[in-house]
C-alpha cells in the first residue's frame, strides 16, 4: 500500500499506509494522525483539513478545483502556494511517499 | 456529595457533539476521567455521508469514523458503546444506565441529539419503510436495495432530497412527496426551493409538492405503494421517510432541567444546573443571529457548541457565538447556507439562477439575515465571515455584482 508522511507543526513525522482511492484526510483520521479536524467529513466545506504539500509533490497532484480554491481562502492557518485541502487529494500509487505538513491550527 | 474523587466528566451521547465535548474538554485541560455513553454500537461516526457517499458506496464504513479506537484510549476517554443512559440523579450526581451501571459525575454533558419523527399513517410499520438517521438505518436500506426498483421519499427536506438524489443516481425510480408547497421550506427561500424542484425533475425525480400521504399499501407485510392525499397511488418497493426529527430531551426534563424545544443552554452550553451542560441537536439556545429560541440540527452547531461545552467543563470561557452554517449535496449541486433566514421578506439575487450558479441574500426589512449559495462557495464563505463580524450588509451591496464580498470581509475585520 502507498505511504504518506504527515509532518506535524513541531517537526515530528508519522508515516502511514493509505489505500489508493482514499483521501489524505481520511488517511490521517483513520490512522490516528492528529492535526486534521475535517469537520465536514470530506465535503470540501470547512477548510479544516488544510495541509502544506512538500515541494516536488505539488505538480503530481490534480489541479485545485474552484470550490477547493475558494475554501482555501478560509483556512485558519496562512494559505501558501502549496496549501491544499487533504480531503480533495486522493491517494494513488504515483503518490507513494508523498509528504504533507500539518499547519499549526485548523480552527 | 456522593460523587467521589473518581467522578469526572460523563457525556451522554456519542455522535458529533458527544465525542467533540470529550475531546474538547481534554484539549482545554480537563484532567479527570471522561466517559462517553453511546446507545449506538459504533464508535462516533460522521453522519453527513450517510445520505450521500456511504449510501452510494463511495465511502467505506471504516472511513466514517471520526477517530480510531486507539485515539480515545490515548486521550483517556472511556467509550462505552451500546449503553443507554436512562436517568440523571442531580442530587447524587449520578447517571443510571440500561446495563445496570450507575456512574458518578462531577460534570455531565447531554449530547443526546435527535430521533426521527415517525410516520404514523396506516402501513407505516411495514417492511421496506426506512429512515435516514443512523448507520444502521442506512445498512438496512443497503441490505434491501438490490431488490428495489421504485422508491418514494416522504418529505422534501435536506435529508429526503439527498437520499432521493443518491438513489436516483443509483438508477432507481424516485418520487419525492412534500406536504409544503416548496422543497426545503424550513431551510431555504423560494428561489432556491424552486430551483431544486426544477433540478430534481430534470434529473427524473417525480417531485410532488402540496401533497400529503394517506396510507401505505403492502403485500405480505412489505410496502408496495404510497397513497397520496389526492387518491393517486405511487408504486414503491421502498419508502424513505424524512419528515423531521425530535430532540432527545426527556432524560434532562425528567431530571428537572429546564427544557423547551430542546435542553435550554446559555452561551457557555450550561443548562439550568451548573454541573450539567448540553450541546448539539438536542440543545436550545439564544443567538444573535435569530430573534427567538433556536435549536439547530447541523454539524457546525454540534461541533462549535461542543467545543464551547468542553472548554466550560475545563474552566475556560469560550462563548458560542459563531454564525450558523449548513450544506447539502444533491446531484452535482453544492448548496451552502449561512445565517438563519427564516422569516425573510426579500431576496436579493446575484449570479445566474438558470445556470445553477447563484447566491441569494435574505433580508427582513433592511436587516441582512444570511445567504444561500448554489455552486458559489466564495459568497458562502464571505457571508459567513461577514455575519461573524457583525457586518450589516446592505441590499445595494448584496446586489452589486462588481463588489467582491471578500473585500468587505477584509474591511470588516480591519474595522473590528
Amino acid at each position: 500500500m502507498p505511504k504518506v508522511t504527515y509532518r506535524h507543526h513541531d517537526g515530528s513525522e508519522e508515516t502511514v499506509e493509505v489505500r489508493a482511492g482514499t483521501s489524505l484526510m481520511l488517511g490521517a483520521l483513520t490512522n490516528g494522525v492528529d492535526g486534521i479536524e475535517a469537520e465536514c467529513g470530506g465535503s470540501c466545506m470547512c477548510a479544516t483539513c488544510h495541509v502544506y504539500v512538500d515541494e516536488g509533490w505539488l505538480d503530481k497532484l490534480p489541479k485545485v478545483q474552484i470550490l477547493e480554491d475558494e475554501m482555501l481562502d478560509d483556512t485558519a492557518a496562512e494559505r501558501k502556494p502549496n496549501s491544499r485541502l487533504s480531503c480533495q487529494i486522493e491517494m494513488s500509487d504515483s503518490l507513494d511517499g508523498i509528504v504533507v505538513e500539518l499547519p499549526e491550527t485548523q480552527i | 456529595m456522593s460523587a467521589g474523587d473518581s467522578a469526572g466528566l460523563v457525556v451522554i451521547g456519542g455522535s458529533h457533539a458527544g465525542h467533540q465535548v470529550a475531546i474538547a474538554a481534554r484539549a482545554a485541560g480537563f484532567e479527570g476521567p471522561i466517559t462517553v455513553l453511546s446507545d449506538e454500537r459504533e464508535l462516533p461516526y460522521q453522519r453527513p455521508p450517510l445520505s450521500k457517499a456511504y449510501l452510494m458506496g463511495k465511502q467505506p464504513r471504516e472511513a466514517l469514523l471520526f477517530r480510531p479506537a486507539g485515539f480515545y484510549e490515548e486521550q483517556g476517554i472511556d467509550m462505552r458503546l451500546g449503553v443507554k443512559a436512562t436517568a440523571i440523579d442531580r442530587v447524587a450526581h449520578t447517571v443510571s444506565c440500561d446495563d445496570g451501571t450507575v456512574l458518578p459525575y462531577r460534570k455531565l454533558a447531554i449530547a443526546t441529539g435527535t430521533r426521527v419523527r415517525p410516520l404514523t399513517v396506516p402501513g407505516s410499520e411495514m417492511g421496506g419503510v426506512h429512515y435516514i438517521r443512523t448507520l444502521s438505518d442506512i445498512d438496512a436500506i443497503l441490505a434491501e436495495l438490490d431488490r428495489v426498483k421504485s422508491v418514494v421519499v416522504i418529505g422534501g427536506g435536506f435529508i429526503g432530497l439527498e437520499g432521493a438524489a443518491a438513489l436516483k443516481t443509483m438508477g432507481r425510480a424516485v418520487a419525492v412527496v412534500e406536504l409544503a408547497d416548496r422543497l426545503m421550506a424550513r431551510g431555504v427561500g423560494v428561489t432556491v426551493s424552486t430551483y431544486y424542484a426544477d433540478h430534481h425533475r430534470s434529473q427524473g425525480v417525480d417531485v410532488r409538492l402540496s401533497t400529503g400521504v394517506e396510507r401505505l399499501t403492502g403485500e405480505n407485510g412489505h410496502v408496495t405503494g404510497v397513497v397520496l392525499s389526492g387518491g393517486e397511488t405511487l408504486p414503491a418497493d421502498m419508502v424513505i421517510v424524512g419528515i423531521g426529527v425530535l430532540p432527545n430531551q426527556e432524560i434532562a426534563a425528567d431530571a428537572g432541567i429546564d427544557c423547551g424545544n430542546g435542553v435550554i443552554v446559555d452561551e457557555f452550553a450550561q443548562t439550568s444546573d451548573p454541573d450539567v451542560l448540553a450541546a448539539g441537536d438536542c440543545a436550545q439556545f439564544q443567538s444573535r443571529f435569530y430573534d427567538g429560541p433556536l435549536r439547530l440540527e447541523s454539524v457546525q452547531n454540534a461541533t462549535d457548541q461542543a467545543r464551547t461545552a468542553g472548554a466550560t467543563i475545563a474552566g475556560v470561557e469560550k462563548p458560542y457565538d459563531a454564525a450558523p452554517w449548513f450544506w447539502s449535496d444533491q446531484f452535482d449541486l453544492k448548496l451552502q447556507m449561512t445565517g438563519i433566514t427564516a422569516g425573510y421578506d426579500q431576496e436579493v439575487i446575484r449570479g445566474d439562477v438558470a445556470a445553477g450558479e447563484f447566491s441569494v441574500f435574505y433580508f427582513k426589512g433592511d436587516t441582512w439575515l444570511g445567504t444561500d449559495t448554489v455552486n458559489s462557495p466564495a459568497n458562502h464563505i464571505a457571508s459567513r465571515r461577514l455575519l461573524d463580524a457583525g457586518y450589516r450588509l446592505s441590499k445595494a451591496e448584496a446586489a452589486d455584482e462588481g463588489l467582491a464580498l471578500k473585500d468587505l470581509v477584509k474591511a470588516a475585520r480591519k474595522g473590528g
